[in-house]
């Protein structure tokens, strides 16, 4: 019983981030390029979300003409469910801050959220549009290029901490009083990139890339089918956000929770700071999509594989340095080593980045 | 380059087949109706084909019925983004037909209306290649500065998109008084430095860099056989401008420079707008300072409407008057080329006068229609993705490609 109420407690919570996200996006961007963003509804539009909301679903689904009907519909669905229960292992707070706490809980996540791919692969090819089809392609390109470096960024912290039990991942860090983030900068710094990857955002956005494919996989959904995608899309946000915050940012702890002089923080509650820190990736992403454009889907294939993968192999290494050699005593030892090898890596990459040439050297065989 | 792939239907082997994409014409990097036939392997384009016509007016068929003054809005359509550059070729070719010259000072509004539209033209198209490439920032400033140059370019003709301001023989009306404090104060305040600015937002871009630079790129050789002409020719590293090369107006008595590029890719032809941004700017200026007094309108009594007043007055001036007003201009016969600089080439009127009040034919040149034709060459071997930037690069307007 206690686990039904949490359960429908955090599915609320996630649906009302949804929309605030979605307004707070709108109005970030508005003040990034000199407008206001939504200002009808409500106080400075803060019931736009909700507007949209009943526009979306009182609109016509349309299913094109040679779709296959089932897949068509099944495709949000399936990215929705994927981008929603890996938050059944997120604690969310302090205590019983969880739904289910399982000793799994960091593979169940990964493994879960990469199946959200599927969503969107059966969702563009059951279009029967060419535009979506060939944004389903672009998202098995993408997922095969940030996957990877995603999963090694996290596997330092499962060195350092010996368990995938999220529960125990932030208590490990409040024993040590320091955060992950900083014994891991560079596994932290390849997750965010990673992650905007899995989020598929700007500037990782080009299975959705207007520019040439119209709308990329989803083209053709509208009302609520197109509604479901955006809302995994946004989930999917705050699931790396959660995740990054757990895993590198102390989870629900205050900042520097063994310093005794800031323990007057502590008045915000448990839960607080997670949201925050959450919200933090959240701007971030929103951040990116003001500023960058879009990389070529190629690009973004070097890039994970020439430049985030050699990366987070690096951390892997230098995590392994940490624990042998004992670094706790003299970090700024340690963070000397980080630095000098990590841009030794990034300049020997990205020596190859953009030397590439993508042209059409032979006939090839398409799918 | 590589070389010219035929479609084929079937590959041998497998028997899988090649995907054919309509890319446009309803879509939003053709900005407008431009529609490109794509055949894909997997997401590399093997072969393109341009197809134009989708927004076609017949606008030389529709000169045939039309006197000159009667075309004179008319040209307006064609470049919408850059009305005073059509203007001023069609009202220059008829000037040189029947042998008049407009007055000085009508001479230095036109360059000044047709920098400030360039730079009008040259904003819009920052933020929207911003917007090819994924960039959705830049427009925002881009328009915000564009509304600036509207603002100025609608106090004198009181119009802010089809102006409808050049006449044969001069301008329309004259600067209001307070447009020369105003447009120097705009210019020299704040647009140089918000120009800088803007350049920042893509220019040290890594992502920018990695998807304009090698991409689309043209040789010299290459662009002068496919008759480029405007940013993208200089854009190869080949300074040939129309002001400086075949001056018109008073443009030698001004000085600016000529920006070329040197490799001829699109990172390349956003460079020499940006810079062209700022001549043109310089140019404004120059103009405004120098502006001398006097008519804007020429007197030759062919073209020239007698004010209102004197109309009721004598006769000789009614008939004239209501002369000019039926049967238009008539122009003596002869065939004339006239070409100006506009914002993406040169864009020329060539007219057939057979001695009537219109033209007997009318034939426009348009810049982008040319530069685009190398398209399906530089897209080939290339990824989609790739194909926006490109044609993004071209800067093309359809109202001007179709007519």
């Amino acid at each position: 019983m206690e686990t039904m109420i949490k359960i429908i407690a955090v599915f609320t919570l996630l649906m009302v981030m949804v929309g605030f996200i979605s307004w707070l996006e709108r109005k970030i961007l508005g003040r990034m390029q000199v407008r206001h963003g939504p200002m009808r509804v409500g106080w400075h539009g803060i019931f736009q979300p909700i507007a949209d909301g009943i526009k979306l679903l009182t609109k016509e689904l349309v299913i094109p003409a040679g779709a296959d009907k089932q897949l068509f519909l099944m495709a949000p669905v399936i990215s929705l469910i994927f981008a929603v229960t890996p938050f059944a292992v997120i604690p969310w707070g302090s205590g019983q801050g969880y739904i289910t706490d399982i000793n799994i809980g960091l593979v169940l996540i990964l493994a879960l959220s990469s199946l959200g791919t599927f969503g969107i692969v059966i969702g563009g090819w059951s279009s029967n549009s060419k535009y979506s089809v060939l944004g389903a392609m672009r998202a098995v390109a993408l997922m095969l290029s940030y996957e990877l470096p995603l999963i090694l960024s996290l596997v330092g912290v499962v060195m350092l901490t010996g368990s995938f039990r999220l529960t125990e991942i932030v208590s490990a860090q409040a024993q040590q009083g320091l955060w992950f983030v900083a014994i891991q900068p560079v596994a932290f710094v390849c997750y965010l990139l990673a992650g905007t990857a899995e989020t598929q955002r700007i500037p990782f956005d080009m299975l959705e890339d207007e520019g040439s494919l119209v709308n990329g996989f989803f083209t053709e959904y509208s009302g609520m089918g197109f509604s479901l995608f955006v809302m995994a899309e946004y989930i999917n946000i705050i699931l790396i956000g959660a995740i990054s915050a757990v895993v590198f940012l102390g989870g629900w702890q205050r900042p520097f929770p063994s310093v005794e002089f800031l323990a007057f923080l502590d008045v915000v509650p448990a839960a607080g700071w997670f949201l925050l820190k959450v919200f933090l990736f959240v701007f971030l992403v929103i951040w990116f999509r003001g500023t960058l454009p879009r990389v070529r889907y190629d690009q973004l294939m070097y890039f994970g594989w020439k430049i985030l993968l050699p990366l987070t192999l690096l951390s892997i290494l230098l995590t392994g340095l940490y624990k042998v050699l004992d670094f706790q005593h003299n970090l700024i030892f340690y963070y000397l080593i980080t630095f000098i090898l990590s841009l030794f890596c990034v300049t020997y990459c990205s020596k190859h980045f953009y030397q590439e040439e993508t042209t059409l050297k032979e006939v090839r065989v398409g799918i | 380059m590589p070389e010219t792939v035929e479609p084929v239907e079937t590959l041998g082997t497998t028997g899988t087949r090649h995907l054919w994409l309509n890319f446009g014409p309803q879509h939003p990097s053709t900005h407008g109706v431009l529609r490109v036939l794509l055949q894909l392997d997997s997401e590399y384009i093997r072969y393109a084909q341009l197809h134009y016509g989708y927004l076609h007016r017949g606008f030389e068929k529709l000169a045939e019925n039309k006197t000159y003054d009667q075309f004179v809005p008319i040209t307006d359509r064609l470049d919408y983004l850059g009305p005073f550059f059509n203007t001023c070729a069609f009202v220059m070719a008829v000037e040189k037909l029947m042998g008049v010259e407009a007055p000085r000072r009508a001479q230095y509004i036109r360059v000044i209306m047709m920098e400030l539209i360039r730079i009008s033209s040259h904003l819009l198209w920052l933020g929207a290649f911003g917007i090819d490439l994924g960039a959705i920032t830049p427009v925002m400033y881009c328009l915000r500065e564009r509304e600036n140059i509207l603002d100025l370019i609608e106090m004198v003709t009181g119009a802010r998109l089809t102006h409808n301001y050049f006449r044969i023989g001069g301008v329309g009306k004259d600067l209001p008084p307070e447009f020369k404090d105003r447009a120097v104060e705009y210019l020299e305040k704040s647009y140089f430095e918000k120009i800088k600015d803007y350049d920042v937002l893509l220019k040290k871009n890594r992502i920018f860099l990695g998807r304009t630079k090698g991409v689309g790129i043209v040789s010299a050789e290459e662009a002068i056989n496919y008759g480029f002409t405007g940013p993208t020719l200089r854009s190869c590293g080949v300074p040939f401008d129309l002001r400086k090369n075949d001056p018109y107006l008073v443009y030698p008595e001004l000085k600016f420079d000529i920006p070329t590029g040197d490799t001829g890719d699109t990172y390349d032809r956003y460079i020499v707008r940006l810079v062209e941004l700022r001549e043109s700017a310089k140019l404004v200026i120059q103009a405004l300072e120098k502006l001398p007094e006097g008519e804007v309108m020429t007197r030759d009594p062919r073209i020239f409407q007698p004010p209102k007043d004197k109309i009721f007055d004598n006769v000789e001036t009614l008939i004239h008057y209501c002369y000019l007003a039926s049967e238009g201009i008539n122009a003596p016969r002869g065939e004339v080329y006239a070409r100006v600089e506009g914002a993406r080439g040169e864009f020329g009127v060539y007219l057939f006068s057979n001695g009537t009040n219109r033209p007997y034919r009318l034939f426009i040149r348009v810049p982008t229609f040319v530069n685009l034709t190398i398209v399906p060459k530089l897209a080939q071997g290339r990824l989609v993705a790739d194909l926006a930037a490109i044609l993004g690069g071209f800067d093309m307007v359809l109202g001007e490609v179709d007519k």
